[in-house]
């Protein structure tokens, strides 16, 4: 792709301005705003439907290349203490997780034109100080012992600028015999001097340069207490350090930061006299377990000095932090909906997809909620080029459209919340701050299904565009929106449609669907796979959300133990379901099995015979077959699916209206918070979980939910020119659910 | 995923079942069979690149290092999925066992 883009918003109302950040490797493009109806390629579907509105940001543009610069660290500014170093003790608890990829800071302040300054780093898998004279030479001293991943060590590096020794550190915090990981080495060096320079002082990374693209020697693992000094400190004196400043060594320290302090923001604090305080950069992750973790405590807010330590990633980005191309002001009469900048530059093209709300007090009667939170949970997944279980969960090869392959080779555009970094440890943030190829129309995913294969944001395009194709009036709000602004958000709306795959909530997000529905909102659920996971959204930084896979659920990674507290709220993360908010108390079926093949009907069961259903059977046969059909894998129920549970949060007068049990491959396997004990039987042919069951009750206050329990459920909307039971279904459920008549008074 | 199971000529049965209906129900000994080949882990692992949406499939291989581009086989394109996946079921095939499915 030579084009790709981004917005500083996800959604804006009518006067609001929008701001789009573009690449181009051409040298002109040309952008258009377009209102989405459906983003499916498939021939066999409804095709391609956009429409161009015309604005004022609707030309020509020059094209320049914009870059992203992963790779997280601690920026902490120059200052004269820092800069008027000759001699000086570095030293820090180190947890390096790949000590084998290339060189890497630890703590750097290093001028890289004139080679001037100092940096304590991991080179060839060893504790080493790199010294520059600012003359262009540079001289390492290296402990020459192979450091262990994912083990804490002390390290540190002192240089005497009079008799220009070097020392190394290097203690391994756990003896292992016969291993000799330990080293401390004194040399003195050839080097006249140690050079000083105006270079900011870098945890995690050195840069060598002022642009994009400059930063080197990137870090992969855990940094904790790292001091600096401006003096050769005995051990004893860098073993004090550690718990604080002690009188005597007052006029030597030069700083003493504690990553412990303010967990939840970017600041980072140096708790000496100094004050030299930094920031972190692209979101390393915080809340992270300490070298003195001693697992008494598992919450970093009860013991916050065991949290000392950040993790930093090569592959972290948060704000790609490109230059604004254009803007668009929504224009007063343009109605809510999905809409996106279209970027074309000859055969290359991207979408920057944003939602226009109403304007307030203009709202319609019916709201589609686009599930952005997961959107962004999913953004810029590499499950098939990292993993391989890719083409087992689907029972088919994983397609690669072109975003993805861009995917594959660009890691700098960053992960989603289901890859691993490089190094092994789970991405637990995600920005919207760069371009998601994969929240774009047209879109091929490899999780989507037989037939269109798609996922999330595109397999939403069948909503809007059933909803377009029915007739029906209806504004889209996002779910920041819904976080941000709460239940107010909704409260104008007699009913809510939801994604095909609304997974992620924060409480604000959950505590705001759960009011409305107790004040007679209406929920019409047109996924699966809901309301699972527990999410916070960074309180200062905007478009960043955090996810912590904890104890059970489907999940890609897991969070070490301790680390199941979101660092942005200090909030226990996971599953709502193990916080006594399982999907069935909001949607009356939660997440029971998922396949990626092919989908299945539905059967009629006994409770869409009964007097409080007829009018979601209306024009149904008594034993039709409920979506036989379907782009997405061939049927109405698939991908992942929800049963109906009492046990779970069901309610007790929830009319299990139709299921899919018994006609879904053995591709789909029963979830595994479902499995305690594991025994054979789990496949769909065999196991009674493995279903999708379609509900309604009714709600307080005159309100009802009614919920298909399938991710697969739009994908069958249009066939037979939107002429079929599903849409029928859907068409009888929405025109009742906007019927402002109470379904129980 | 790496299987224990190995594929032998006893499994000869499930070949045409394969062939038939490459996507969907299968029985119990042709989803073994391939638990074993799509359970491939990412190095060298089959993959196919949608160079005409929804039209033309061509071959492609992972090469499971980050960032490292999908090799393309540019002389093996199809025409739908069905037929990408007994090509390569025949190339897993006969990697596993020696023989000819």
């Amino acid at each position: 792709m030579k084009i790709t883009g981004y917005a500083d918003k996800i959604s804006a109302r009518p006067g609001e301005t929008l701001q789009f950040m573009v690449n181009c490797e051409r040298p002109r493009y040309r952008a258009d705003i377009v209102r989405l109806v459906c983003g499916d390629l498939n021939p066999e579907g409804p095709g391609i439907r956009e429409q161009v509105v015309p604005t004022p940001a609707n030309k020509s543009y020059k094209g320049r290349a914009q870059t992203i610069e992963s790779g997280s660290y601690v920026l902490i500014p120059n200052s004269p203490m820092l800069q008027d170093l000759k001699s000086f003790t570095v030293q820090a608890m180190l947890w390096p997780t790949m000590p084998d990829k290339g060189t890497q800071a630890i703590v750097s302040k290093w001028q890289e034109r004139r080679r001037s300054g100092f940096a304590l780093v991991i080179q060839a898998g060893r504790l080493a100080l790199q010294l520059g004279d600012g003359k262009g030479n540079v001289e390492v001293v290296s402990t020459n012992k192979q450091l262990l991943a994912r083990q804490w060590y002390f390290v540190a590096a002192s240089y005497d600028a009079e008799t220009r020794r070097g020392t190394l550190y290097q203690e391994p915090q756990t003896d292992y015999p016969t291993v000799s990981d330990a080293g401390r080495v004194r040399k003195k060096t050839q080097l006249e001097r140690v050079g000083s320079n105006q270079s900011a002082l870098m945890f995690g990374a050195l840069r060598t340069g002022s642009g994009r693209g400059k930063l080197d020697q990137k870090f992969n693992g855990k940094i904790d207490s790292p001091r600096l000094a401006n003096r050769v400190l005995e051990r004893a004196d860098m073993e004090r350090l550690k718990s604080g400043v002690p009188a005597h060594l007052q006029q030597s320290v030069v700083g003493t930061w504690d990553f412990s302090r303010d967990i939840s923001s970017i600041r980072v604090t140096d708790v000496s006299p100094n004050r030299l305080h930094g920031e972190t950069v692209n979101m390393p992750a915080r809340g992270m377990k300490g070298y003195n973790w001693s697992g008494e405590s598992m919450d970093w807010k009860q013991a916050p000095e065991q949290y000392g330590a950040i993790h930093f990633h090569d592959d972290d980005v948060y704000d790609a932090g490109w230059e604004v191309d254009f803007s668009l002001t929504v224009p007063a009469n343009l109605k809510s909906g999905l809409y996106a900048a279209r970027l074309r530059s000859g055969s290359e093209e991207d979408y920057i997809p944003f939602v226009v709300k109403p304007a307030k007090g203009k709202e319609k009667k019916l709201a589609f909620l686009l599930p952005t939170a997961s959107y962004m949970a999913y953004a810029n997944e590499h499950m098939a080029t990292n993993a391989g279980m890719m083409e087992l969960l689907s029972g088919r090869l994983a397609p690669f459209d072109k975003n993805s392959l861009f995917l594959n080779e660009h890691r700098e555009y960053g992960g989603s919340c289901y890859d691993s970094h490089s190094d092994g440890s789970g991405v637990c943030y995600s920005s919207r701050l760069r371009p998601i190829l994969n929240m774009r129309p047209k879109h091929i995913s490899a999780l989507g299904g037989d037939g269109s294969s798609l996922w999330q944001f595109n397999a939403d395009t069948h909503i809007t565009d059933w909803l377009e194709a029915q007739g029906f009036d209806f504004d889209v709000i996002t779910d920041e929106d819904l976080h941000y602004e709460g239940l107010a958000l909704l409260k104008p709306y007699q009913v809510i449609l939801s994604g095909t795959h609304p997974e992620y909530h924060s409480l604000q997000m959950w505590d705001a669907m759960k009011a409305y529905q107790n004040q007679g909102g209406r929920l019409m659920y047109m996924g699966a796979n809901g309301w699972y996971w527990r999410v916070a959204f960074h309180p200062d930084c905007p478009g960043l959300m955090e996810v912590r896979r904890n104890e059970g659920g489907i999940r890609t990674w897991a969070a070490e133990p301790g680390e199941y507290y979101h660092s942005f709220t200090g909030e226990y993360g996971g599953l709502w379901r193990n916080q006594g908010r399982a999907p069935q108390v909001m949607l009356g079926t939660g997440f029971s099995a998922q396949g990626f093949d092919i989908s299945a009907p539905y059967r009629r069961l006994p409770g869409s015979f009964q007097a409080r259903a007829a009018f979601v059977f209306e024009g149904i046969g008594k034993d039709e077959v409920i979506g036989d059909f379907g782009l997405i894998g061939g049927g109405a129920a698939g991908l992942e699916i929800d049963r109906a549970d009492e046990r779970l949060g069901t309610p007790p007068h929830t009319l299990v209206l139709a299921t899919s049990q018994g006609g879904h491959t053995d591709i789909y396997l029963v979830v595994c918070e479902e499995l305690l004990v594991t025994t054979p039987g789990l496949g769909g042919t065999e196991n009674e979980l493995v279903r999708a069951d379609m509900v309604f009750y009714e709600t307080p206050s005159g309100g009802a939910v009614w919920s298909s329990s399938s991710i697969a459920w739009a994908g069958s909307l249009s066939h037979n020119n939107y002429d079929n039971n599903v849409s029928r279904i859907t068409h009888n459920v929405l025109e009742r659910f906007l019927n402002p008549e109470p379904f129980v008074r | 995923m790496h299987t224990v199971y190995k594929i032998s000529a006893n499994d000869q049965d499930v070949v045409e079942e394969f062939n038939a209906k490459p996507i969907g129900h299968h029985s119990p000994a042709l989803q073994r069979v391939l638990n074993v080949i799509r359970g491939q882990p990412v190095r060298d692992k089959y993959v196919l690149i949608c160079t005409k949406p929804h039209k033309e499939w061509t071959l492609g291989q992972l090469t499971g290092e980050r960032g490292k581009p999908v090799r393309m086989f540019k002389d093996q394109v199809f025409g739908s999925v069905e037929d990408a996946e007994r090509e390569i079921f025949r190339r897993r095939w006969n990697l596993h066992t020696g023989t000819k499915g």
